[in-house]
């Protein structure tokens, strides 16, 4: 049986719908990220597999247990880190780990090596208060705290979040030796780029999954025809591209603009000279392959 | 063109701690400056030196044409801000937030009515007026919340992560509102982790270890790293920093 299983999953706040019917399955030792904006559903759905919020309907089972019924079972093994820094301020390092250590009667020596590679970048500082900890430092102690009972689940919500493209690359580089330990890993971002660092993902806008598989398969499903445009002037270029009818859609994407293209009636010569004529120089038109922010804009607009 | 910052040999330290290790750069009129720097490089530190919420220990900075060591008051007034964690109170109505801000900037009463339709009629926002803001969708809070920023028509609008967490299309239709921005002639000063929007200023500057390591264009940065993008640009140098507390 997989460790994590999800079967239609509904919840609402009022009369906001957080969650509208969410299923899926992860497989041992996956990498499954949960990838979409703030507000999207991303952090109900977390609680709701770590039993910290009872579902208005659907049913939930992590390592066969039953989120509801078998409540108790499951916070032995699962780790679960907030999106928000949640260790206590006021305890030094030593004492935050050794705390939650206790919490599933174990200790930071018996279980040493499962938190070492992560452990050891902060066991210099292990006498200072976790709040006068860097971020990047914060985030190592939390994912320590989450690992110290052995769980086979880890939840990981937003882990990245504000944290800065160094640092997200070294979490990541965690992430991947945790999986080699044969833990599963449900991981949510708003980084869209991150998405190909997972085994799968569902993609999530407004308490819906737009599409669930591998980062690779979501990219090559993708069923328009992409362009990057580039010019001397690439803030009118974005303009003027969204008044041609033969361009469906044009977005900034760093140094280039995506478009999407009408494939009946786009012509690379045709369009190079409408720019021309409209004062652009050094028009540079290429097809190229998506990306997966590419892929999250066009099925966000379903 | 007009310089609309104007930093020299900036330091502040704390205890025996420099978190900015003597600074200097300038920034003009109408252009988007992005601020880059891993968590802890000094950012937040040179933003609020900046925004006069906190003194220099040597050095000079000059905003809007004010001393932030002897004028803070008179740069508060020139400027706007805002971020990502703090923007508007969701328990105000549109038209509430608008005018409490507008207020607290300075903006004379009888401006404000009038500007506040402008507003609302320039974002398509009429039919929301008497919404509460808790019950807007992320990506118009975060334009509402900019748009409120620049209200009084600052010299400089200080920008602290504002697109963190917003969806893929919001993200790029908020760099929209900073190009209209800009073209009015406002300075956007902007700090942001994703890489592809660094691209999107017209310079950028990155901290490493509370100093200034690189500052261009985006173009000539990826010259001189001979890097693919930004991403490269920052990992290379982002990489050397050997600072471990915030």
């Amino acid at each position: 049986m997989n460790p994590i299983i999800a079967k239609d999953i509904k919840r609402s706040y009022g009369k906001v719908e957080a969650l509208k019917g969410i299923s899926f399955e992860v497989s041992k030792g996956e990498i499954f990220g949960i990838i979409g904006p703030d507000g999207a559903g991303k952090t109900t759905l977390f609680r709701i597999l770590s039993t910290l919020l009872l579902a208005d309907s659907g049913e939930a089972k992590i390592d066969g247990f039953d989120v509801i019924k078998d409540y108790k079972a499951i916070r032995q093994i699962v780790g679960y880190m907030p999106g928000r820094f949640s260790l206590y301020q006021d305890l030094s390092v030593e004492e935050n780990i050794n705390f939650f250590a206790k919490l599933f009667n174990t200790s930071l020596k018996e279980n040493y090596y499962l938190v070492e590679e992560i452990y050891r970048h902060i066991e210099p500082f292990k006498k200072r208060r976790a709040g006068a900890l860097s971020g990047g430092m914060k985030q190592k102690l939390a994912l320590s705290c989450a690992l110290i009972h052995k769980p086979s689940v880890l939840f990981l919500d937003e882990p990245t979040t504000g944290v800065d493209p160094v640092s997200r690359k070294e979490f990541w580089h965690m992430l991947k030796m945790l999986k080699a330990q044969g833990i599963t890993i449900l991981v949510s971002t708003p980084y869209m780029d991150e998405a190909s660092l997972c085994n799968r993902v569902a993609l999530i806008q407004e308490g819906s999954f737009l599409d669930i598989d591998t980062p690779e398969n979501i990219v090559n499903k993708f069923d328009q025809e992409i362009w990057s445009a580039n010019s001397n002037n690439m803030p009118k270029l974005l303009i003027d591209l969204r008044n041609l009818k033969e361009i469906k859609s044009a977005f900034a994407f760093g140094d280039t603009n995506h478009i999407t293209i009408d494939k009946e009636t786009f012509n690379k010569e045709i369009i190079e000279e409408k720019l021309k004529s409209l004062g652009h120089k050094d028009i540079i038109l290429k097809g190229i392959k998506p990306t997966i922010e590419d892929c999250f804009m066009e099925l966000a607009k379903k | 063109m007009e310089t609309v910052i104007k930093v020299e040999n900036l330091i502040k330290r704390f205890g025996n701690f420099t978190a900015v290790d003597n600074i200097s750069f300038e920034v003009k009129k109408g252009e988007i400056f992005g601020f880059l720097g891993a968590n802890g490089a000094g950012k937040t530190t040179v933003m609020r030196m900046l925004c006069g919420l906190s003194k220099p220990s040597s050095g000079k900075a000059i905003v809007a044409g004010f001393d932030v060591d002897k004028d803070a008051e008179e740069i508060k007034k020139r400027i706007g801000y805002m971020s990502q964690k703090f923007s508007l109170y969701e328990d105000l109505k549109v038209w509430e937030n608008i005018k409490l801000f507008a207020g607290i900037y300075g903006v004379k009463k009888t401006d404000i009515k009038a500007k506040t339709d402008e507003l609302l009629r320039e974002l398509g926002f009429e039919s929301e007026r008497e919404t509460y803001v808790k019950a807007l969708p992320l990506g118009w809070k975060q334009k509402l919340a900019f748009s409120v920023a620049i209200f009084h028509e600052p010299k400089v609008v200080f920008l602290d992560e504002p697109t963190g967490g917003v969806d893929p299309a919001t993200r790029r239709t908020f760099w929209e509102l900073i190009y209209k921005a800009a073209e009015k002639g406002i300075t956007c000063f902007v700090t942001t982790h994703y890489m592809d929007e660094a691209e999107y200023c017209d310079r950028v500057s990155i901290m490493v270890d509370g100093r200034i390591d690189a500052l261009d264009t985006p173009k000539r940065l990826k010259e001189i790293y001979s890097a693919k993008n930004m991403d490269e640009v920052f990992q290379h140098l982002a990489k050397k920093a050997e600072r471990q507390a915030d």
